[in-house]
């Protein structure tokens, strides 16, 4: 098999223009689904076939892309992703997030404010916010034709009376522009904020659901909530043990079966780039110019 | 009562509903045909008939569920009369959250069945745009007694409540956003005959309490002896008799309405 036999990108030109018109509706209806004829891609369904199929309808030659996954840029579904992008495309890569024109996520907006001109692509396992309160796709989509959202409250209301507090904690609902209510991807609700009036194009691609849904840049996105249990951006509460960062969403790392764990930022990026500023944290060692 | 009030500006004397010509066929059968009727506010209508008589194909017809084919269902909106069948469903669908509720049979059709009591209840107040979680629950505490459901049952899922209860909490549900009309299908049917009287009991309460007004559909004649002031009867779709509930009851004129009157077993 040579690598000369894909179209730039895998897809062929056909279908990468059939997404780009879903995206171009998609961003012309913030938070619409757009549904669109997913293609079967070399990877399972739930590995980020829908963000694949918007990265590569939006990649150029010229792009920089990064690719993360859960934030980090070297854990399997990153490399993978990233890989086949080198193969299939030929652009350049790169792990900070200041140098990416494109980046496609899983579960995490990164720390560094984007800027215009980038592109974050989400992968979307269940692009549809109302599926398990309303499982009809013909009842839902009526919902949101017709703005019933009423059911959305019923399922934060839900948290609050068995757990007394909001207690999702990802894929917390938000209303775009007042209009329509959109599952953010599994980020945490940490990273909900980071929605709102975004510099960059925000693009979510479901394959397996072959659904597109997309936030232009300095869109309105608002966390639902009540009057008298506001939204929390919740997160760890501890500072990086690597590179003492107090702002960034952290992961929980076991080290050991004594009970020992660390905390380190999920942004691997933005935890490299602060200690090589010389940022340290309790359990960080100086940053080594091993690369 | 309304017929006393010669006020003719007055409210009361336009009907709350009213059914002109309402056909409805599936194919060549026919569900219902040519239903006409008012209903004035506070004045609840029952339907009786047997299995197949299209009781139910006329109910849904009324409460939106099914375009009917022909007819036209007039309420009296807050903006004035408006015939349901012909305005947008954005707007018959806000009108079934607010003005009208809906009582199914089964109340699993009628619940949120993994959302609890109190959730269930406080659906159509968010739906509407509550957004005070304090102010829903104490409403739905206030529901959940006046349908006689203990407080302390709020946050427990429908699946863990007997039928009676299940069914006194749809009915909660449903009147928590205070409707002006009620559409009841066999609001007992299901139901043993003591857990029966006391939803009945219930219902004459907060039907006049409310001042709603209700209609009724149920091949129980004891329903609609406890509850309606007025009575349809039908057969194969057609309406063969209607009047004051103990006048079609007492003095049945039509041969079906006689055969069904006297079917009821006497204990």
């Amino acid at each position: 098999m040579t690598d000369q036999a894909y179209n730039f990108a895998y897809l062929d030109e056909q279908t990468k223009r059939m997404i780009r018109r879903a995206i171009l509706k998609g961003i012309a209806v913030p938070g619409y689904q757009v549904p669109f004829a997913s293609r079967e891609m070399p990877m399972p369904y739930g590995w980020g076939t829908g963000g694949v199929q918007v990265t590569a309808a939006c990649l150029t030659p010229e792009d920089t892309l990064k690719v993360i996954d859960q934030g980090a840029d070297d854990t399997t579904n990153a490399v993978s992703i990233r890989k086949f992008f080198q193969r299939t495309a030929g652009v350049a890569v790169t792990e900070a997030t200041a140098e990416a024109s494109i980046i496609q996520t899983r579960h995490r907006i990164p720390e560094a404010t984007l800027t215009e001109g980038q592109i974050l692509v989400y992968q979307v396992p269940i692009p549809e916010p109302l599926r398990f309160l309303e499982p009809r796709e013909t009842e839902t989509r009526k919902m949101h034709e017709l703005e019933e959202y009423g059911l959305m409250h019923v399922k934060l209301y839900e948290d609050i009376a068995r757990h007394g507090t909001i207690a999702t904690a990802y894929a917390y609902p938000v209303k775009v522009e007042g209009r329509y209510v959109m599952d953010p991807s599994p980020i945490p609700k940490f990273d909900n904020p980071k929605l709102s009036n975004s510099a960059a194009i925000q693009l979510f691609g479901a394959g397996r659901e072959q659904r597109i849904y997309a936030l232009p840049p300095y869109t309105h996105v608002v966390s639902l909530d009540f009057d008298d249990h506001p939204f929390v951006p919740s997160k760890a509460p501890h500072d990086c043990d690597l590179c003492a960062a107090s702002d960034s969403y952290l992961d929980e790392v076991i080290t050991d079966d004594q009970g020992g764990r660390m905390f380190v930022c999920s942004d691997t990026d933005f935890c490299r780039t602060r200690r090589e500023a010389g940022h340290l944290g309790p359990l960080g060692v100086p940053m080594q110019e091993t690369v | 009562m309304g017929m006393l009030n010669l006020n003719l500006t007055a409210e009361t004397d336009q009907p709350l509903l009213s059914v002109q010509g309402l056909t409805k066929r599936y194919g060549a059968r026919i569900g219902c045909a040519d239903v006409s009727f008012d209903l004035f506010p506070g004045e609840v209508l029952g339907i009786v008939g047997e299995s197949g008589s299209g009781k139910s194909t006329l109910l849904s017809c009324l409460a939106g569920h099914m375009p009917p084919d022909q007819g036209s269902v007039i309420f009296q909106t807050a903006q004035g009369p408006r015939d349901t069948v012909t305005m947008a469903e954005a707007d018959r669908r806000r009108m079934a959250r607010t003005d009208w509720a809906f009582v199914h049979q089964n109340p699993r059709d009628g619940l949120r069945m993994g959302v609890s009591a109190g959730g269930n209840v406080g659906e159509r107040l968010m739906a509407i745009g509550a957004r005070h979680y304090g102010d829903i629950r104490d409403k739905a505490i206030d529901w959940l007694g006046r349908v006689e459901i203990a407080a302390d049952r709020i946050d427990d899922r429908p699946r863990a409540f007997s039928g009676g209860m299940q069914q006194r909490l749809q009915i909660a549900r449903n009147l928590v956003t205070g409707p002006r009309l009620v559409f009841m299908d066999e609001p007992t049917g299901g139901l043993d005959v003591s857990v029966q009287a006391r939803l009945l009991d219930l219902l004459r309460g907060l039907v006049r309490d409310m001042g709603l007004s209700a209609i009724i559909v149920t091949h129980d004649l004891a329903v609609v002896r406890l509850l309606a002031d007025r009575l349809m009867v039908m057969k194969s779709g057609h309406v063969v008799e209607q009047g004051l509930t103990d006048q079609v009851l007492d003095d049945p004129q039509h041969a079906y309405t006689q055969l069904l009157v006297s079917s009821v077993l006497q204990v």
